[in-house]
């Protein structure tokens, strides 16, 4: 079958207990602008699970043309392998061009095991998806460039690098997607998409496994990815006493506090309340660091915040060639002035 | 029973990064170690053999270079008994596809009950050969795996999610991607290192070697995404620094979050 | 003549850097500041295998060689002296007397839970009357059926408390030499808690402040006739013996120190700017750096050399005294060097460096003060 035959920009609909991820939305908002770069073809909506075509309307509203939806008992708590046979099986019936999964505990096992079993090229972790030509600088007609690739570029090497990978001989085109980063649209609860549901066939193998328990684990501190303001400790902050400092700021603003991996590592914080290339991305309004020299590994999950407030004793630390505006001086005296002044300024 | 634990050579990104003067990355100029996920996994397989060291047997397998011989012979100075070295100039350039397609070409060649990948290798960060590797092969996979135990003829994993985990279990031959968060790895010991360079073996397999593998799955031809542009990240410029007192600092930056309306 | 190191040699030194880095660095100040022992430590590097390096597998050591041995003390030495003493009192003074002149049975009972780490050892000649003099020693042995009776005070003991098997040498026979009645020692091996054996006063010492250095007395104290450590009145041998690969311990332990106070005073100079520039930018600095540099290097190949010697030779004094003469001194002139680039810091425990400084003092004093290896290289040239 020819590349040409697979049509239309498909994204898995990921839910959990019933419930819709945020990530099936985001997907939704990048997967339409990437359908309308290719000459509006179709977006559609991967929904698996047991019970769940009642969330088919929901995906709609987000930007689902088409919902897809495999009902099926098996489903019901996420596992690899009738998950992998249920989208392998849409796939192979639907031959969609291009095939979007959230980077999620989940989808970072279902797009590779996926991906295998359909024979393509996957991936990971993209922070920015495009449409355009292979390579990058052809011309098309010149009998070698490829026109309307996804383009699909990620972070490597602890984010110190980046690469803008493409998939030109192999369909569908496949990435996972870091949550947080694509934008959803504002929901048209008008919208109506045409729902399919799908026979995949399930079948019980030897690479079924059992579930023995599912254990909901209660977050102890808001997710850090949520926040709209983030007041940040590093090291520098001198103990894990010393946050009382960011706490007091984070109160007075309506932040949130959280922390680099050397505050992890030393065992003063959790670690879901790390930001950084092995804690979590965030990209909040206001992100400030304090006390936090700013290591490329700990820039690479904060550089996208609106605005980057540094405070560091010392002039020459990292964090303030990416900060907006950075403060030279002790944390222990500018923190509590600036709550002193924040407090004043919202009573005031 | 037999457990392969397969690991990676990587640079390692923590101990601060080395730039070329162009301002690429100097790979060469940063160390290598043992990829933090793969000694986990690693590291689990050896608690496994301290339980009965007569009847486990831990082999570490690596695909890379000629020098990824020193990560295999720290495996076996960690306690592991083979090392397995997967080295040709035509496997180079792999993307995930091609590698597991590769190392799955490898694993055909010895028995094995339980496989055990690192989650993800901080050079790449993608989490995908483990499960594909599972998928040429065949075999159950379990990813993200935060404990690990053997019962009977099964192993018991906890699986981690964002918010929940799962007790899983699945009968061996499986394959199982290990979280650093598993476990605390070992230290090499002295001895180990001596019995690694002067007692056990690497066995190094080139590309015939390999078992029911196509040529049209391995290196860079073999592999279906292909890199359009790489670089080193752009970042947003600096902004401001001031060095003041602390009080006029706050002035500084109350001025600052006024105008940009944030409070 | 070769002076790279092999991948085994290379990879053991990743070992024990990794490992002083992880687990002994963060812990130098507060053993240095509260003197407490490391055990945590040493639990620790039992189970890396540590506490056995240069002793065959058979006695439940690593089976290196004194070379990786003496990286490892070297390493640990970098960041806390206290931490590379314990294993080299440890390894030289104790695991390899009983290696080197232990029968069988000696070895099976004492040496081998000793170099698997599950205890630790201790060494003790020195008394308040004899340390360079050891005809001055007072602590006598007398044989009384099938066992001996110990009585008399050993002083200055690294790892004494703490240790759970002492080398402790004894005066068993008194002949007439040419000079007049001469002292004959034997050595013996006493366990802790063996009854009539205590400790007495704790020193407070200027470094190693960590290192638990005691005063063993000894009271009526019985051990069993099988505990003489190779023959009766070779005792003084012995320790002369023993000592020679001891000095090389410390020798390592006295470049580590030295190699530390140099990497710190070059992290120092890089950040401290004066006058508007970083201090590295100023010639002083820069030549200071060059001499302390080349000052350990050589104190480096020197070590290496004694280690190498004392794996390959029966002999090996004048090398190991050259060893330790050479880096005890370089350390000490390092560190004090270290400190002056600090400046006002240096002089403050919130760096480094000043806990360095005074660490490296003692490798000039003990295992035989500079002035007896001057003796024993001295000696060798005039025979």
């Amino acid at each position: 079958m020819a590349l040409e035959d697979y049509k239309g920009v498909y994204i898995f609909a990921q839910q959990v207990d019933n419930k819709l991820d945020n990530i099936a939305f985001e997907l939704l908002g990048k997967a339409k602008d990437l359908a309308k770069d290719l000459g509006g073809v179709e977006v559609a909506a991967v929904l698996l699970g047991s019970g769940v075509k009642g969330l088919a309307d929901e995906l709609g509203w987000y930007g689902a043309d088409k919902v897809i939806v495999v009902d099926d008992p098996k489903l019901e708590t996420y596992r690899t392998e009738p998950y992998a046979q249920a989208l392998a099986g849409v796939i192979n019936e639907f031959k969609p061009e291009i095939m979007l999964v959230g980077a999620t505990a989940i989808g970072r096992d279902l797009g590779p095991t996926v991906s295998a079993r359909v024979a393509t090229g996957l991936t990971a972790d993209c922070t920015s998806l495009d449409i355009g030509n292979f390579p990058l600088n052809g011309t098309p007609g010149d009998g070698n460039t490829k026109e309307n690739q996804l383009l699909m570029t990620r972070p490597a090497f602890g984010g110190n690098t980046i690469a803008t990978i493409a998939c030109p001989d192999n369909r569908p085109q496949m990435a996972t997607v870091r949550p947080g980063v694509m934008q959803k649209i504002e929901p048209d609860k008008n919208a109506k998409p045409e729902v399919v549901e799908f026979a995949a066939n399930l079948e019980e193998n030897n690479r079924y496994v059992e579930i023995l328990e599912v254990v909901k684990e209660v977050s102890k501190t808001v997710d850090i990815s949520e926040a709209k303001i983030l007041v940040s400790g590093g090291r520098g902050v001198g103990s894990p006493e010393n946050f009382k400092l960011l706490e007091d700021l984070a109160d007075a603003i309506g932040g949130t506090v959280s922390c680099s991996r050397a505050v992890v590592d030393s065992g003063w914080k959790p670690k879901d309340m790390q930001v950084g290339q092995t804690g979590k991305t965030v990209r909040p309004n206001v992100y400030f660091a304090i006390g936090i020299s700013g290591a490329i590994q700990h820039v690479a999950g904060m550089e996208e915040s609106d605005v980057i407030i540094a405070i560091n004793k010392d002039e020459t630390a990292p964090i303030f060639e990416v900060a907006d505006f950075g403060l030279v001086g002790d944390l222990n005296k500018i923190v509590p002035l600036l709550t002193d002044a924040i407090k004043a300024q919202v009573a005031g | 029973m037999k457990i392969v634990v397969c690991i990676k050579q990587v640079p390692d990104t923590a101990g601060g990064v080395q730039f070329n003067p162009d301002g690429t990355l100097n790979r060469a100029a940063m160390l290598s170690i043992m990829n933090p996920d793969d000694k986990a996994g690693l590291e689990a397989a050896l608690r496994i053999k301290d339980a009965d060291p007569d009847n486990v047997e831990v082999t570490a397998i690596t695909m890379g270079l000629p020098k990824a011989d020193d990560v295999l012979r720290e495996a076996m100075a960690m306690g592991a008994d083979k090392g397995i070295l997967i080295t040709d100039r035509v496997l180079g350039g792999a993307d995930t596809w091609a590698t597991s397609s590769t190392i799955a070409g490898g694993l055909r060649n010895i028995d094995y009950d339980l496989i055990i990948t690192g989650r993800q290798a901080i050079d790449g960060d993608t989490a995908q050969v483990g499960p594909q590797i599972a998928e040429h092969l065949g075999l159950p996979v379990i990813s993200y795996a935060e404990e690990l135990k053997i019962e009977g003829d099964s192993v018991v994993v906890k699986r981690q999610y964002e918010d929940r985990y799962h007790m899983l279990k699945v009968k061996m031959p499986c394959l199982v991607t290990a979280l650093a968060e598993l476990n605390e790895p070992r230290y090499m010991t002295p001895g180990g290192i001596f019995d690694a360079y002067d007692e056990k073996e690497v066995t190094v397999w080139g590309r015939n070697d390999l078992k029911d593998l196509d040529d049209k799955d391995i290196g860079l031809a073999g592999s279906p995404t292909k890199i359009a542009k790489a670089s080193d990240k752009v970042r947003k410029g600096a902004g401001e620094t001031v060095n003041l007192d602390p009080k006029e600092s706050v002035d500084y930056i109350m001025g600052k979050l006024l105008e940009k309306h944030i409070i | 003549m070769d002076f790279t190191l092999d991948k085994k040699h290379e990879m053991a030194r990743t070992l024990f850097k990794e490992f002083a880095e992880t687990e002994v660095k963060p812990l130098a100040q507060e053993v240095d500041e509260t003197e407490i022992f490391p055990r945590g430590t040493v639990d620790k590097m039992q189970k890396a295998g540590f506490l056995g390096i240069p002793i065959p597998k058979e006695y439940g050591g690593q089976g290196a060689d004194p070379l990786t041995y003496v990286m490892c003390v070297e390493e640990l030495s970098k960041v806390c002296g206290t931490t590379g003493v314990i294993v080299s009192a440890h390894t030289s003074l104790c695991c390899d007397p009983i290696l080197t002149y232990g029968t069988e049975e000696q070895k099976q009972k004492y040496l081998v839970p000793l170099a698997k780490g599950d205890k630790l050892g201790a060494f003790a000649l020195t008394e308040p009357g004899a340390g360079t003099d050891a005809q001055g020693a007072q602590t006598k042995a007398v044989e009384d059926g099938d066992e001996w009776v110990l009585n008399g005070t050993k002083c200055f003991i690294t790892n004494g408390k703490e240790a759970d098997v002492y080398i402790i040498f004894a005066v068993t026979d008194i002949v007439e030499g040419r000079r007049g009645p001469q002292k004959r020692f034997s050595a013996f091996i006493v366990e802790k808690d063996t009854p009539g054996f205590s400790f007495g006063t704790k020193e407070k010492k200027m470094g190693i402040r960590g290192s638990s250095t005691y005063e063993l007395i000894f009271e009526d104290c019985r051990i069993p006739k099988e505990n003489i450590l190779g023959p009766r009145g070779k005792g003084f041998g012995i320790a002369m013996h023993t000592l020679d690969g001891g000095r090389i311990g410390i020798a390592a332990q006295a470049l580590g120190i030295g190699e530390g106070a140099l990497q710190c005073a070059i992290d120092f100079v890089k950040e401290r700017k004066q006058f508007g520039r970083p201090i590295s930018a100023f010639q002083n600095t820069q030549f200071q750096l060059a001499d302390m540099a080349t000052r350990m290097q050589a104190a480096q190949f020197m070590v290496y050399r004694a280690a190498q010697a004392k794996a390959t030779q029966k002999t090996y004094s004048v090398e190991a005294a050259q060893a330790k003469l050479f880096a005890a001194e370089a350390a000490m002139a390092v560190t004090t060097k270290a400190v002056q680039l600090h400046g006002g810091y240096g002089y403050t425990r919130e760096y480094d460096v000043e806990r360095m400084m005074r660490d490296a003092k003692i490798t000039e004093i003990y295992e035989g003060t500079s002035e007896v290896q001057r003796m024993v290289i001295s000696g060798a040239l005039l025979k």
